[in-house]
């Protein structure tokens, strides 16, 4: 009788380690749980949880929300007002990004191919900066800057200005009793907000672009702004939408700048806010909410036309 | 299905009945030992513990002697109450007229045992009964604070008090000659209407508005043009009560409907502010203190029932927050610091010129279905700010 061969007893990580070894799926599939969970349930489940809200309507005496399928909460969207508040906010989303883009590209064209070393350095922590502090301070920093009786009116009485300050504020439809109650003031204060969204994907597109092109260019023959046109813009057109899907989303999904600076008329955002938390209609809230998500994925789709996503 | 297995589905059904109705059905009996938290929803400056201002503190002795802690989550608006309410893990909520009764027909406050507050005949007896609070004989809230909304005016500009709503209502020229537009400011919540509605009683008698809070078609109509011509003159609403006051030392802002609140706050900044009520009147608030149907922490909510009505609260909020208090004892007993005189000046004699808010239902007393509801003031509002 000869005695067993006697193998030391596996402890479980090396049984694990074996298992794993055998069948890497496993583990890729345990290591991948985790954030898919997040993504699926925490992520994507609450925007479902949402859409399925907007479905609802709501009792209009209690506030009690009635969870019975309805189409009712969409129709109300089409009201005339809820209808000014959605085309209110894509046209200061647009006005927004195309003032952030032309005071972006000069900013990140310096910042790719002119800056160097240290310069650079400290192209980029003036960007950054702003994005350090807290964003209600901001806001409130600029609503005295802008006030009728703030800093930007007494330089301009100071300068003898005033005539011109007058003046932008009294074009009608965007002008206002004082900057900060016009939606010149909104828009200032939004552009600067969301500016360094703007610059950095610019300035990552404009670094890219390879001096090697620009020199083919001027050796064809090409003037400094038959360059610009044809080889540096479209080069960086990628950077300048992906900027802008960053601010145009930002302010349309923003409902704090527009209760501090501004007129008082409803943004999407503001809206949501408000019949969520002060009017309790959860579903019209949800049914507004689905607004901007449509607008988007119609802006991305545009976007990946123009080849936004091909540097990805 | 056995008759064994019958008896057991029965039970269980009777049992999840009796657990899910039983919060709604059972009244208080006995108030027990405190169960160490209370959590509130208030109105800005409603409830205090010395942190603003150290000579207003009506929290700390409650904690102190009921081992109840106070957490507040202050609201903005009568709406964002309920929708607080709603969404429930509260216990007490300071709801005004507008808000309470739409919290009672939701089901999201109970029935309040009064005998179980030893305070509740000290009550203003104006108040005891109010249709606010009480349904069907049934009270559904303990009276907290009431007071008017008055028209804060810059004294610099109005030597004299503005005597009628117009200043805010009507493009004109203020005392110092220039327009009154960008200069004054109004109430961003739907509920402002009835202030409209209350100008045109006094101006358009022959609209036949007999309550602002009751408006047919064409009434409403009247009241929404009135504001609709508002919608010229403010540049911005004011919904947070210190944004107002920033508007009114930065933004040029000289004459608003505006809450003693805001108009205490700023003369203690030593601002040129004073409010009156003008010749039409005012509409007003009084808050009742309601208990969430869930409540898990039903005795510290009774215990501050009874805090409310006999502590210093009465008389020192009433200082604070330039109310009237519930209590008309508190104006002159020396619980607090408030004074007769400090009561009448808040409006104390005023109570039958005040129209307190009240949510608008459909079925007013003009008939069924003869008024205008109060969603669609909410959304009709939002269009008027929206400039429609």
């Amino acid at each position: 009788m000869t005695a067993p061969a006697v193998l030391p007893a596996r402890g479980l990580a090396d049984r694990l380690t074996a298992l794993f070894w055998r069948h890497p799926r496993v583990l890729l599939s345990l290591l991948l749980a985790p954030p898919l969970l997040w993504l699926g349930v925490v992520y994507l489940g609450s925007l479902a949880a949402l859409l399925l809200q907007s479905f609802y309507s709501i009792d209009e005496f209690s506030g009690v929300v009635k969870e019975e399928f309805t189409l009712k909460t969409y129709a109300e969207l089409f009201r005339a007002q809820n209808l000014d508040i959605i085309l209110r906010t894509v046209l200061m989303s647009a006005a927004v990004t195309l003032g952030c883009a032309l005071i972006a590209f000069p900013i990140a064209y310096y910042a790719a191919r002119f800056a160097k070393g240290r310069w650079k350095a400290v192209f980029y922590l003036g960007v950054m900066l702003p994005l350090w502090s807290s964003y209600l301070v901001k806001v409130y920093a600029w609503k005295l800057i802008l006030a009728k009786e703030g800093i930007i009116t007494w330089a301009a009485d100071a300068l003898h200005l005033s005539m011109v300050l007058n003046a932008i504020l009294s074009i009608p439809g965007i002008g206002g009793n004082s900057l900060s109650t016009s939606w010149i003031g909104t828009f200032l204060v939004f552009v600067y907000i969301w500016l360094p969204y703007m610059i950095l994907p610019m300035q990552a597109a404009l670094e890219r672009v390879p001096s090697s092109m620009l020199e083919a260019s001027a050796d064809l023959g090409a003037s400094r702004a038959q360059t610009f046109r044809t080889v540096v813009f479209p080069l960086a057109m990628p950077g300048i939408i992906a900027g802008s899907i960053f601010t145009f989303s930002l302010t349309m999904g923003d409902y704090i700048i527009p209760q501090i600076v501004g007129t008082s008329a409803r943004f999407i955002g503001l809206a949501v806010y408000q019949l969520q938390g002060t009017a309790g209609n959860i579903p019209l809230a949800a049914a507004f909410a689905v607004v901007p998500i449509v607008i988007m994925l119609v802006y991305l789709t545009v976007a990946k036309r123009m080849g936004a996503f091909d540097a990805l | 299905m056995t008759a064994r297995q019958i008896a057991k589905q029965l039970s269980t059904a009777t049992l999840a009945l009796l657990t899910g109705l039983s919060p709604a059905l059972a009244q208080m009996t006995a108030v027990g030992e405190g169960e160490g938290e209370l959590s509130i929803v208030a109105w800005a400056g409603y409830i205090e513990r010395g942190e603003t201002d150290k000579a207003y503190d009506w929290v700390t002795k409650f904690e102190e002697s009921t081992g109840c802690k106070v957490t507040v989550k202050t609201a903005n608006t009568s709406d964002e109450m309920v929708a607080l309410m709603n969404e429930g893990g509260f216990d007490l909520v300071t709801a005004s007229g507008d808000a309470s009764l739409r919290l009672i027909a939701g089901g999201r406050v109970q029935e309040i045992n009064k005998d179980l507050i030893p305070s509740w005949s000290t009550i203003d007896p104006r108040l005891q009964d109010a249709p606010w609070h009480t349904v069907d004989g049934k009270h559904y809230g303990v009276p907290y604070m009431w007071g008017p909304n008055v028209l804060m005016y810059n004294t610099e500009l109005f030597k004299e008090p503005p005597t009628s709503w117009n200043v805010v209502f009507e493009k004109m020229d203020l005392p110092d000659g220039k327009s009154n537009e960008g200069r004054v400011q109004a109430y961003d919540g739907p509920i402002h209407i009835a202030d409209a509605a209350q100008y045109l009683m006094f101006h358009k008698p022959e609209l036949g508005i007999k309550s602002p809070y009751e408006l047919n078609e064409d009434q409403y109509k009247a009241a929404l043009d009135l504001l609709r011509g508002q919608r010229q003159l403010v540049s911005r609403y004011w919904h947070d009560a210190f944004i107002q006051i920033d508007d009114f030392k930065n933004e040029g802002v000289v004459a608003s409907g505006s809450w003693p609140f805001q108009v205490n706050l700023l003369k203690a900044d030593g601002q040129p502010v004073a409010s009156t009520i003008p010749q039409e009147g005012a509409t007003g608030w009084a808050d009742t203190t309601m208990l969430h149907v869930d409540s898990k922490h039903p005795n510290c909510a009774y215990k501050w029932f009874d805090h409310q009505l006999s502590s210093n609260l009465q008389s020192d909020l009433s200082v604070w927050f330039g109310a009237v208090p519930s209590v008309p004892a508190a104006c002159t007993d020396g619980r607090g610091m408030q004074t007769a005189e400090g009561c009448t000046a808040n409006g104390l004699d005023d109570f039958d010129k005040i129209r307190f808010w009240t949510t608008p239902v459909s079925n007013c007393s003009l008939g069924e279905g003869a008024c205008v509801p109060y969603y669609r003031w909410v959304s009709d509002y939002i269009g008027v700010i929206g400039g429609r």
